[in-house]
Protein backbone atom coordinates (compact mmCIF):
# COMPACT_ATOMS: atom_id res chain seq x y z
CA UNK A 1 0.00 0.00 0.00
CA UNK A 2 2.96 2.30 0.36
CA UNK A 3 3.60 4.79 3.07
CA UNK A 4 0.39 6.18 4.55
CA UNK A 5 0.22 9.93 4.96
CA UNK A 6 -0.36 11.41 8.39
CA UNK A 7 -4.02 12.03 7.65
CA UNK A 8 -4.43 8.45 6.53
CA UNK A 9 -2.81 7.02 9.64
CA UNK A 10 -5.10 9.23 11.69
CA UNK A 11 -8.04 7.63 9.90
CA UNK A 12 -6.95 4.26 11.21
CA UNK A 13 -5.71 5.20 14.66
CA UNK A 14 -8.29 7.76 15.81
CA UNK A 15 -11.17 5.32 16.16
CA UNK A 16 -9.02 3.13 18.34
CA UNK A 17 -9.12 5.60 21.20
CA UNK A 18 -10.31 9.15 20.83
CA UNK A 19 -13.11 8.56 18.38
CA UNK A 20 -14.01 5.01 19.27
CA UNK A 21 -17.26 3.99 17.60
CA UNK A 22 -18.60 2.18 20.64
CA UNK A 23 -17.56 4.24 23.59
CA UNK A 24 -17.51 7.71 22.06
CA UNK A 25 -19.74 7.67 19.03
CA UNK A 26 -22.16 5.26 20.75
CA UNK A 27 -22.65 3.11 17.68
CA UNK A 28 -22.69 -0.62 17.17
CA UNK A 29 -23.54 -1.47 20.76
CA UNK A 30 -26.03 -4.24 20.08
CA UNK A 31 -23.71 -6.84 18.69
CA UNK A 32 -20.86 -5.68 20.90
CA UNK A 33 -22.62 -6.99 23.96
CA UNK A 34 -24.49 -10.09 23.03
CA UNK A 35 -21.74 -12.29 21.60
CA UNK A 36 -18.78 -11.38 23.75
CA UNK A 37 -19.06 -14.33 26.12
CA UNK A 38 -16.33 -16.05 24.10
CA UNK A 39 -13.18 -14.39 22.82
CA UNK A 40 -13.30 -16.37 19.58
CA UNK A 41 -16.81 -15.14 18.75
CA UNK A 42 -15.75 -11.56 19.46
CA UNK A 43 -12.77 -11.83 17.12
CA UNK A 44 -14.84 -13.37 14.34
CA UNK A 45 -17.54 -10.72 14.72
CA UNK A 46 -14.92 -7.96 14.62
CA UNK A 47 -13.38 -9.39 11.45
CA UNK A 48 -16.83 -9.74 9.83
CA UNK A 49 -17.70 -6.14 10.62
CA UNK A 50 -14.30 -5.03 9.30
CA UNK A 51 -14.94 -6.82 6.01
CA UNK A 52 -18.46 -5.43 5.63
CA UNK A 53 -17.50 -1.90 6.65
CA UNK A 54 -14.34 -1.66 4.53
CA UNK A 55 -15.89 -3.21 1.41
CA UNK A 56 -19.14 -1.32 1.89
CA UNK A 57 -17.31 1.95 2.34
CA UNK A 58 -15.41 1.36 -0.91
CA UNK A 59 -18.56 0.44 -2.87
CA UNK A 60 -20.58 3.39 -1.60
CA UNK A 61 -17.64 5.69 -2.16
CA UNK A 62 -17.29 4.53 -5.75
CA UNK A 63 -21.02 5.10 -6.31
CA UNK A 64 -21.26 8.33 -4.37
CA UNK A 65 -21.78 10.54 -7.37
CA UNK A 66 -24.52 8.47 -8.95
CA UNK A 67 -26.73 7.67 -5.93
CA UNK A 68 -29.80 9.96 -5.89
CA UNK A 69 -30.14 11.53 -2.49
CA UNK A 70 -33.72 10.41 -1.97
CA UNK A 71 -32.96 6.72 -2.11
CA UNK A 72 -29.53 6.66 -0.58
CA UNK A 73 -30.65 4.86 2.58
CA UNK A 74 -32.16 2.08 0.49
CA UNK A 75 -29.02 1.78 -1.64
CA UNK A 76 -26.88 1.62 1.50
CA UNK A 77 -29.13 -1.05 3.00
CA UNK A 78 -28.94 -3.14 -0.18
CA UNK A 79 -25.13 -2.93 -0.28
CA UNK A 80 -24.77 -3.85 3.38
CA UNK A 81 -27.35 -6.64 3.18
CA UNK A 82 -25.56 -8.22 0.22
CA UNK A 83 -22.17 -8.10 1.95
CA UNK A 84 -23.65 -9.55 5.13
CA UNK A 85 -25.29 -12.39 3.21
CA UNK A 86 -21.84 -13.20 1.81
CA UNK A 87 -20.29 -13.15 5.30
CA UNK A 88 -23.10 -15.28 6.71
CA UNK A 89 -22.79 -17.92 4.00
CA UNK A 90 -18.99 -18.02 4.37
CA UNK A 91 -19.33 -18.46 8.13
CA UNK A 92 -21.92 -21.20 7.72
CA UNK A 93 -19.63 -22.99 5.28
CA UNK A 94 -16.28 -22.73 7.07
CA UNK A 95 -17.09 -22.21 10.74
CA UNK A 96 -20.47 -23.75 11.38
CA UNK A 97 -20.18 -24.02 15.16
CA UNK A 98 -19.23 -20.37 15.39
CA UNK A 99 -22.05 -19.31 13.12
CA UNK A 100 -24.46 -21.07 15.49
CA UNK A 101 -23.01 -19.11 18.42
CA UNK A 102 -23.31 -15.86 16.51
CA UNK A 103 -26.78 -16.88 15.25
CA UNK A 104 -28.87 -13.83 14.35
CA UNK A 105 -26.17 -11.32 15.27
CA UNK A 106 -24.42 -11.83 11.96
CA UNK A 107 -27.62 -10.68 10.30
CA UNK A 108 -27.80 -7.76 12.68
CA UNK A 109 -24.55 -6.42 11.24
CA UNK A 110 -26.85 -4.95 8.60
CA UNK A 111 -28.42 -2.63 11.13
CA UNK A 112 -25.15 -2.08 12.94
CA UNK A 113 -25.19 1.68 13.30
CA UNK A 114 -21.44 1.96 12.74
CA UNK A 115 -21.79 0.85 9.15
CA UNK A 116 -24.65 3.11 8.17
CA UNK A 117 -23.09 5.88 10.27
CA UNK A 118 -19.76 5.69 8.46
CA UNK A 119 -21.47 5.50 5.05
CA UNK A 120 -23.33 8.71 5.78
CA UNK A 121 -20.50 10.50 7.52
CA UNK A 122 -17.58 9.48 5.36
CA UNK A 123 -18.08 7.27 2.34
CA UNK A 124 -20.55 9.59 0.63
CA UNK A 125 -18.07 12.45 0.71
CA UNK A 126 -14.67 10.85 0.21
CA UNK A 127 -12.71 8.81 -2.28
CA UNK A 128 -12.49 5.02 -2.16
CA UNK A 129 -8.95 4.77 -0.78
CA UNK A 130 -9.69 7.01 2.21
CA UNK A 131 -13.07 5.36 2.67
CA UNK A 132 -11.36 1.97 2.83
CA UNK A 133 -8.94 3.19 5.51
CA UNK A 134 -11.76 4.80 7.46
CA UNK A 135 -13.64 1.52 7.35
CA UNK A 136 -10.61 -0.39 8.61
CA UNK A 137 -10.00 2.16 11.36
CA UNK A 138 -13.54 2.23 12.72
CA UNK A 139 -13.88 -1.52 12.54
CA UNK A 140 -10.57 -1.80 14.38
CA UNK A 141 -11.88 0.50 17.11
CA UNK A 142 -15.03 -1.57 17.35
CA UNK A 143 -13.03 -4.79 17.36
CA UNK A 144 -10.71 -3.43 20.06
CA UNK A 145 -13.59 -2.96 22.50
CA UNK A 146 -15.14 -6.29 21.52
CA UNK A 147 -11.87 -8.13 22.14
CA UNK A 148 -11.35 -6.48 25.53
CA UNK A 149 -14.87 -7.32 26.69
CA UNK A 150 -14.61 -10.84 25.29
CA UNK A 151 -11.20 -11.34 26.90
CA UNK A 152 -12.40 -10.46 30.39
CA UNK A 153 -15.71 -12.24 30.11
CA UNK A 154 -14.21 -15.48 28.89
CA UNK A 155 -11.22 -15.39 31.24
CA UNK A 156 -13.19 -14.60 34.37
CA UNK A 157 -16.29 -16.50 33.36
CA UNK A 158 -14.91 -19.83 32.22
CA UNK A 159 -11.18 -19.64 32.89
CA UNK A 160 -10.35 -20.20 29.23
CA UNK A 161 -9.06 -18.05 26.39
CA UNK A 162 -9.97 -19.04 22.86
CA UNK A 163 -11.06 -22.36 24.29
CA UNK A 164 -7.75 -23.16 25.93
CA UNK A 165 -7.72 -23.56 29.69
CA UNK A 166 -5.27 -20.97 31.00
CA UNK A 167 -5.97 -20.96 34.70
CA UNK A 168 -5.74 -24.67 35.23
CA UNK A 169 -8.35 -27.39 35.07
CA UNK A 170 -11.47 -26.77 37.16
CA UNK A 171 -12.44 -30.43 37.31
CA UNK A 172 -9.06 -31.78 38.24
CA UNK A 173 -8.26 -28.81 40.45
CA UNK A 174 -4.89 -27.90 38.97
CA UNK A 175 -3.34 -24.46 38.61
CA UNK A 176 -5.27 -21.63 40.19
CA UNK A 177 -8.19 -23.89 41.03
CA UNK A 178 -6.02 -25.79 43.49
CA UNK A 179 -5.89 -22.61 45.56
CA UNK A 180 -9.67 -22.54 45.80
CA UNK A 181 -10.38 -20.19 42.85
CA UNK A 182 -13.78 -20.62 41.21
CA UNK A 183 -14.97 -19.39 37.83
CA UNK A 184 -17.27 -16.40 38.10
CA UNK A 185 -20.13 -17.79 36.04
CA UNK A 186 -21.89 -14.46 36.28
CA UNK A 187 -19.48 -12.97 33.78
CA UNK A 188 -20.92 -15.20 31.11
CA UNK A 189 -24.36 -13.66 31.51
CA UNK A 190 -25.31 -10.77 29.27
CA UNK A 191 -25.65 -7.96 31.86
CA UNK A 192 -21.98 -8.19 32.70
CA UNK A 193 -21.08 -7.13 29.17
CA UNK A 194 -22.90 -3.87 29.79
CA UNK A 195 -21.09 -3.33 33.06
CA UNK A 196 -17.68 -4.13 31.55
CA UNK A 197 -18.27 -1.60 28.77
CA UNK A 198 -19.34 0.94 31.39
CA UNK A 199 -16.05 0.35 33.20
CA UNK A 200 -14.08 0.71 29.94
CA UNK A 201 -15.82 4.05 29.37
CA UNK A 202 -14.88 5.07 32.91
CA UNK A 203 -11.21 4.25 32.30
CA UNK A 204 -11.22 5.94 28.90
CA UNK A 205 -12.74 9.18 30.12
CA UNK A 206 -10.55 9.34 33.19
CA UNK A 207 -7.49 9.19 30.95
CA UNK A 208 -8.89 11.80 28.55
CA UNK A 209 -10.92 14.37 30.49
CA UNK A 210 -11.88 16.15 27.28
CA UNK A 211 -14.38 13.35 26.64
CA UNK A 212 -16.37 13.86 29.82
CA UNK A 213 -19.96 14.86 29.20
CA UNK A 214 -21.28 18.09 30.58
CA UNK A 215 -24.42 17.69 32.62
CA UNK B 1 -54.82 -19.42 23.84
CA UNK B 2 -52.36 -20.42 26.54
CA UNK B 3 -49.61 -20.39 23.95
CA UNK B 4 -50.38 -16.79 23.13
CA UNK B 5 -50.39 -15.65 26.74
CA UNK B 6 -47.17 -17.53 27.40
CA UNK B 7 -45.44 -16.01 24.36
CA UNK B 8 -46.74 -12.57 25.32
CA UNK B 9 -45.28 -12.58 28.81
CA UNK B 10 -42.15 -14.43 27.75
CA UNK B 11 -41.29 -11.81 25.13
CA UNK B 12 -41.86 -8.90 27.47
CA UNK B 13 -40.07 -10.10 30.56
CA UNK B 14 -37.89 -13.12 29.95
CA UNK B 15 -36.65 -12.54 26.41
CA UNK B 16 -36.80 -8.77 26.71
CA UNK B 17 -35.26 -7.28 23.58
CA UNK B 18 -33.05 -4.88 25.46
CA UNK B 19 -32.08 -6.78 28.55
CA UNK B 20 -31.72 -10.31 27.25
CA UNK B 21 -30.47 -9.77 23.71
CA UNK B 22 -29.41 -6.08 23.58
CA UNK B 23 -31.31 -5.19 20.46
CA UNK B 24 -31.90 -1.54 19.68
CA UNK B 25 -29.26 -0.36 22.13
CA UNK B 26 -28.03 2.57 20.03
CA UNK B 27 -31.35 4.39 19.88
CA UNK B 28 -32.08 3.17 23.41
CA UNK B 29 -29.01 5.03 24.68
CA UNK B 30 -29.35 8.03 22.42
CA UNK B 31 -33.02 8.78 23.00
CA UNK B 32 -33.43 8.00 26.68
CA UNK B 33 -32.46 11.40 28.04
CA UNK B 34 -36.07 12.49 28.46
CA UNK B 35 -39.16 10.45 29.23
CA UNK B 36 -41.35 12.19 26.62
CA UNK B 37 -39.04 11.40 23.71
CA UNK B 38 -38.54 7.87 25.03
CA UNK B 39 -42.29 7.28 25.06
CA UNK B 40 -42.51 8.53 21.47
CA UNK B 41 -39.79 6.24 20.21
CA UNK B 42 -41.12 3.28 22.21
CA UNK B 43 -44.57 3.68 20.74
CA UNK B 44 -43.14 3.86 17.24
CA UNK B 45 -41.12 0.69 17.83
CA UNK B 46 -44.18 -1.21 19.08
CA UNK B 47 -46.12 -0.11 16.01
CA UNK B 48 -43.44 -1.02 13.49
CA UNK B 49 -42.66 -4.38 15.13
CA UNK B 50 -46.34 -5.34 15.28
CA UNK B 51 -46.62 -4.64 11.56
CA UNK B 52 -43.34 -6.00 10.19
CA UNK B 53 -42.98 -9.26 12.11
CA UNK B 54 -46.22 -10.82 10.77
CA UNK B 55 -45.40 -9.55 7.29
CA UNK B 56 -41.97 -11.11 7.39
CA UNK B 57 -43.52 -14.28 8.77
CA UNK B 58 -45.66 -14.49 5.64
CA UNK B 59 -42.58 -13.92 3.47
CA UNK B 60 -40.66 -16.57 5.35
CA UNK B 61 -43.49 -19.08 5.27
CA UNK B 62 -44.41 -18.78 1.60
CA UNK B 63 -41.17 -17.75 -0.04
CA UNK B 64 -38.03 -18.23 1.94
CA UNK B 65 -37.92 -21.32 4.03
CA UNK B 66 -36.98 -24.79 2.90
CA UNK B 67 -39.78 -26.13 0.73
CA UNK B 68 -41.80 -22.93 1.01
CA UNK B 69 -42.35 -22.60 -2.72
CA UNK B 70 -44.35 -25.82 -2.94
CA UNK B 71 -47.54 -23.82 -3.51
CA UNK B 72 -46.19 -22.73 -6.89
CA UNK B 73 -45.87 -26.29 -8.04
CA UNK B 74 -44.25 -29.55 -6.92
CA UNK B 75 -41.06 -28.94 -8.89
CA UNK B 76 -40.33 -25.89 -6.71
CA UNK B 77 -40.54 -27.75 -3.44
CA UNK B 78 -36.78 -28.26 -3.03
CA UNK B 79 -35.84 -24.61 -3.24
CA UNK B 80 -34.43 -23.08 -0.09
CA UNK B 81 -34.23 -19.35 -0.43
CA UNK B 82 -33.45 -18.63 3.22
CA UNK B 83 -30.13 -17.03 2.29
CA UNK B 84 -32.16 -14.15 0.89
CA UNK B 85 -33.83 -13.56 4.26
CA UNK B 86 -31.67 -10.61 5.26
CA UNK B 87 -32.20 -8.59 2.17
CA UNK B 88 -35.92 -9.33 1.91
CA UNK B 89 -36.59 -8.65 5.58
CA UNK B 90 -34.78 -5.34 5.53
CA UNK B 91 -36.53 -4.39 2.30
CA UNK B 92 -39.96 -5.09 3.86
CA UNK B 93 -39.03 -3.18 6.97
CA UNK B 94 -37.80 -0.13 5.06
CA UNK B 95 -40.89 -0.17 2.86
CA UNK B 96 -43.33 -0.64 5.74
CA UNK B 97 -41.73 2.17 7.72
CA UNK B 98 -42.00 4.48 4.74
CA UNK B 99 -45.64 3.46 4.22
CA UNK B 100 -46.48 3.88 7.90
CA UNK B 101 -44.89 7.32 7.82
CA UNK B 102 -47.00 8.39 4.85
CA UNK B 103 -50.21 6.98 6.37
CA UNK B 104 -49.59 8.55 9.77
CA UNK B 105 -48.78 11.90 8.19
CA UNK B 106 -52.04 11.80 6.26
CA UNK B 107 -54.40 10.57 8.94
CA UNK B 108 -52.95 11.88 12.17
CA UNK B 109 -50.68 14.91 11.75
CA UNK B 110 -50.42 15.36 15.52
CA UNK B 111 -49.09 11.84 16.00
CA UNK B 112 -46.73 12.40 13.07
CA UNK B 113 -45.39 15.55 14.65
CA UNK B 114 -44.86 13.93 18.02
CA UNK B 115 -43.05 10.95 16.50
CA UNK B 116 -40.93 13.36 14.50
CA UNK B 117 -37.75 11.94 13.07
CA UNK B 118 -38.02 8.67 14.98
CA UNK B 119 -40.09 6.89 12.41
CA UNK B 120 -37.52 6.90 9.59
CA UNK B 121 -34.79 6.19 12.14
CA UNK B 122 -36.53 3.01 13.16
CA UNK B 123 -35.95 1.33 9.83
CA UNK B 124 -32.33 0.80 10.77
CA UNK B 125 -32.99 -0.02 14.38
CA UNK B 126 -31.56 -3.46 15.19
CA UNK B 127 -34.61 -4.21 17.30
CA UNK B 128 -36.85 -4.31 14.25
CA UNK B 129 -34.65 -6.55 12.13
CA UNK B 130 -33.81 -8.54 15.24
CA UNK B 131 -37.49 -9.17 15.90
CA UNK B 132 -37.93 -10.65 12.44
CA UNK B 133 -34.73 -12.70 12.62
CA UNK B 134 -35.61 -14.12 16.02
CA UNK B 135 -39.10 -14.91 14.73
CA UNK B 136 -37.40 -16.90 12.00
CA UNK B 137 -34.84 -18.65 14.18
CA UNK B 138 -37.35 -19.53 16.90
CA UNK B 139 -39.67 -21.05 14.33
CA UNK B 140 -42.86 -19.22 15.24
CA UNK B 141 -45.70 -21.37 13.98
CA UNK B 142 -48.69 -19.21 13.10
CA UNK B 143 -49.45 -15.70 11.89
CA UNK B 144 -51.29 -14.94 15.12
CA UNK B 145 -48.26 -15.96 17.15
CA UNK B 146 -46.02 -13.85 14.93
CA UNK B 147 -48.19 -10.79 15.52
CA UNK B 148 -48.20 -11.60 19.23
CA UNK B 149 -44.41 -11.89 19.22
CA UNK B 150 -43.95 -8.60 17.37
CA UNK B 151 -46.35 -6.75 19.65
CA UNK B 152 -44.95 -8.14 22.90
CA UNK B 153 -41.31 -7.65 21.88
CA UNK B 154 -42.17 -4.04 21.14
CA UNK B 155 -43.86 -3.66 24.51
CA UNK B 156 -40.79 -5.13 26.20
CA UNK B 157 -38.54 -2.65 24.42
CA UNK B 158 -40.91 0.17 25.31
CA UNK B 159 -40.81 -0.85 28.97
CA UNK B 160 -37.02 -0.87 28.94
CA UNK B 161 -36.55 2.53 27.35
CA UNK B 162 -39.23 4.08 29.56
CA UNK B 163 -37.53 2.77 32.68
CA UNK B 164 -34.06 3.93 31.71
CA UNK B 165 -35.33 7.37 30.65
CA UNK B 166 -37.06 7.84 33.99
CA UNK B 167 -33.92 6.78 35.83
CA UNK B 168 -31.68 9.02 33.72
CA UNK B 169 -33.89 12.00 34.45
CA UNK B 170 -33.52 11.34 38.14
CA UNK B 171 -29.78 10.72 38.27
CA UNK B 172 -29.04 14.08 36.73
CA UNK B 173 -29.27 15.31 40.30
CA UNK B 174 -27.06 12.56 41.69
CA UNK B 175 -23.38 12.64 42.44
CA UNK B 176 -22.07 10.51 39.59
CA UNK B 177 -18.25 10.50 39.14
CA UNK B 178 -17.35 12.74 36.21
CA UNK B 179 -15.89 10.11 33.88
CA UNK B 180 -19.01 7.98 34.34
CA UNK B 181 -21.43 10.81 33.73
CA UNK B 182 -23.93 10.26 30.94
CA UNK B 183 -23.02 7.21 28.91
CA UNK B 184 -20.97 5.26 31.42
CA UNK B 185 -23.50 5.26 34.23
CA UNK B 186 -26.27 4.44 31.76
CA UNK B 187 -24.43 1.30 30.72
CA UNK B 188 -23.95 0.22 34.30
CA UNK B 189 -27.54 0.96 35.26
CA UNK B 190 -28.80 -0.94 32.23
CA UNK B 191 -26.60 -3.84 33.30
CA UNK B 192 -28.14 -3.80 36.76
CA UNK B 193 -31.64 -3.63 35.28
CA UNK B 194 -30.81 -6.60 33.07
CA UNK B 195 -29.74 -8.55 36.16
CA UNK B 196 -33.05 -7.57 37.74
CA UNK B 197 -35.00 -8.78 34.72
CA UNK B 198 -33.26 -12.15 34.93
CA UNK B 199 -35.33 -12.77 38.03
CA UNK B 200 -38.34 -13.16 35.73
CA UNK B 201 -36.77 -16.33 34.39
CA UNK B 202 -38.74 -18.55 36.75
CA UNK B 203 -42.04 -16.90 35.91
CA UNK B 204 -43.47 -19.34 33.42
CA UNK B 205 -42.11 -22.61 34.73
CA UNK B 206 -43.15 -21.53 38.22
CA UNK B 207 -39.88 -22.95 39.56
CA UNK B 208 -41.59 -26.32 40.15
CA UNK B 209 -41.88 -28.37 36.97
CA UNK B 210 -44.42 -30.94 38.23
CA UNK B 211 -47.65 -29.52 36.73
CA UNK B 212 -46.50 -29.42 33.08
CA UNK B 213 -44.86 -32.86 33.35
CA UNK B 214 -47.96 -34.36 34.95
CA UNK B 215 -50.11 -33.37 31.98
CA UNK B 216 -47.57 -34.85 29.55
CA UNK B 217 -47.26 -38.06 31.58
CA UNK B 218 -51.02 -38.55 31.78
CA UNK B 219 -51.46 -37.93 28.07
CA UNK B 220 -48.62 -40.29 27.14
CA UNK B 221 -49.82 -43.08 29.39
CA UNK B 222 -53.46 -42.68 28.32
CA UNK B 223 -52.49 -43.43 24.71
CA UNK B 224 -52.00 -47.24 24.89
CA UNK B 225 -55.71 -47.67 25.79
CA UNK B 226 -57.31 -47.73 22.29
CA UNK B 227 -54.43 -49.76 20.78
CA UNK B 228 -56.63 -52.62 19.52
CA UNK B 229 -58.52 -50.42 17.05
CA UNK B 230 -55.43 -48.67 15.61
CA UNK B 231 -53.38 -49.72 12.58
CA UNK B 232 -50.12 -51.46 13.44
CA UNK B 233 -47.59 -48.64 12.90
CA UNK B 234 -49.63 -46.03 14.78
CA UNK B 235 -49.93 -48.39 17.72
CA UNK B 236 -46.17 -48.99 17.70
CA UNK B 237 -45.52 -45.26 17.57
CA UNK B 238 -47.88 -44.61 20.47
CA UNK B 239 -46.14 -47.30 22.48
CA UNK B 240 -42.68 -45.92 21.69
CA UNK B 241 -43.74 -42.38 22.58
CA UNK B 242 -45.25 -43.37 25.88
CA UNK B 243 -42.21 -45.44 26.89
CA UNK B 244 -39.91 -42.56 25.92
CA UNK B 245 -41.97 -40.19 28.03
CA UNK B 246 -41.90 -42.62 30.89
CA UNK B 247 -38.10 -42.88 30.92
CA UNK B 248 -37.77 -39.11 30.79
CA UNK B 249 -40.18 -38.69 33.64
CA UNK B 250 -38.44 -41.12 35.96
CA UNK B 251 -35.46 -38.80 35.85
CA UNK B 252 -37.62 -35.91 37.02
CA UNK B 253 -39.51 -35.11 40.18
CA UNK B 254 -40.95 -37.82 42.41
CA UNK B 255 -44.41 -36.28 42.13
CA UNK B 256 -44.36 -37.04 38.42
CA UNK B 257 -43.43 -40.67 39.12
CA UNK B 258 -46.31 -40.92 41.55
CA UNK B 259 -48.81 -39.63 39.01
CA UNK B 260 -47.47 -41.98 36.32
CA UNK B 261 -47.81 -44.93 38.67
CA UNK B 262 -51.32 -43.85 39.65
CA UNK B 263 -52.34 -43.63 35.98
CA UNK B 264 -50.79 -47.04 35.33
CA UNK B 265 -52.79 -48.51 38.18
CA UNK B 266 -55.97 -47.11 36.63
CA UNK B 267 -55.07 -48.61 33.23
CA UNK B 268 -54.32 -52.06 34.69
Amino acid sequence: MGILSKKDTALILDPLADNNPITIQVLGICSALAITAELKASIVMAVSVMFVLAMGNVVISLMRNIIPSKIRIIVQLVVVATLVIVVDQVLKAFAYELSKTLSVFVGLIITNCIIMGRFEAFALANGPRRAFLDGIGNAAGYGFILVIVGFFRELLGSGTLLGMKVLGDPIEKTGLYALGYENNGFMLLSPMALIVVGLIIWVQRSRNPALIEEN
Amino acid sequence: MLEHIELFFKSIFIDNMVFATFLGMCSYLAVSKKVTTAVGLGAAVIFVLAVTVPLNWLLDQYLLRDGALAWLGPEYAEYNLSFLSFILFIATIATMVQLVEIVVEKFSPSLYNSLGIFLPLIAVNCAILGGSLFMQSRDIQTLGLAFNYGLSSGIGWFLAILAIAAIREKIRYSNVPAPLRGLGITFIITGLMAIGFMSFGGMLTGGDEAPAEEVVANAAVAEPLPLEGLPADAALEAQENSSLDKTENTEKLAAVDASTDAANDINE
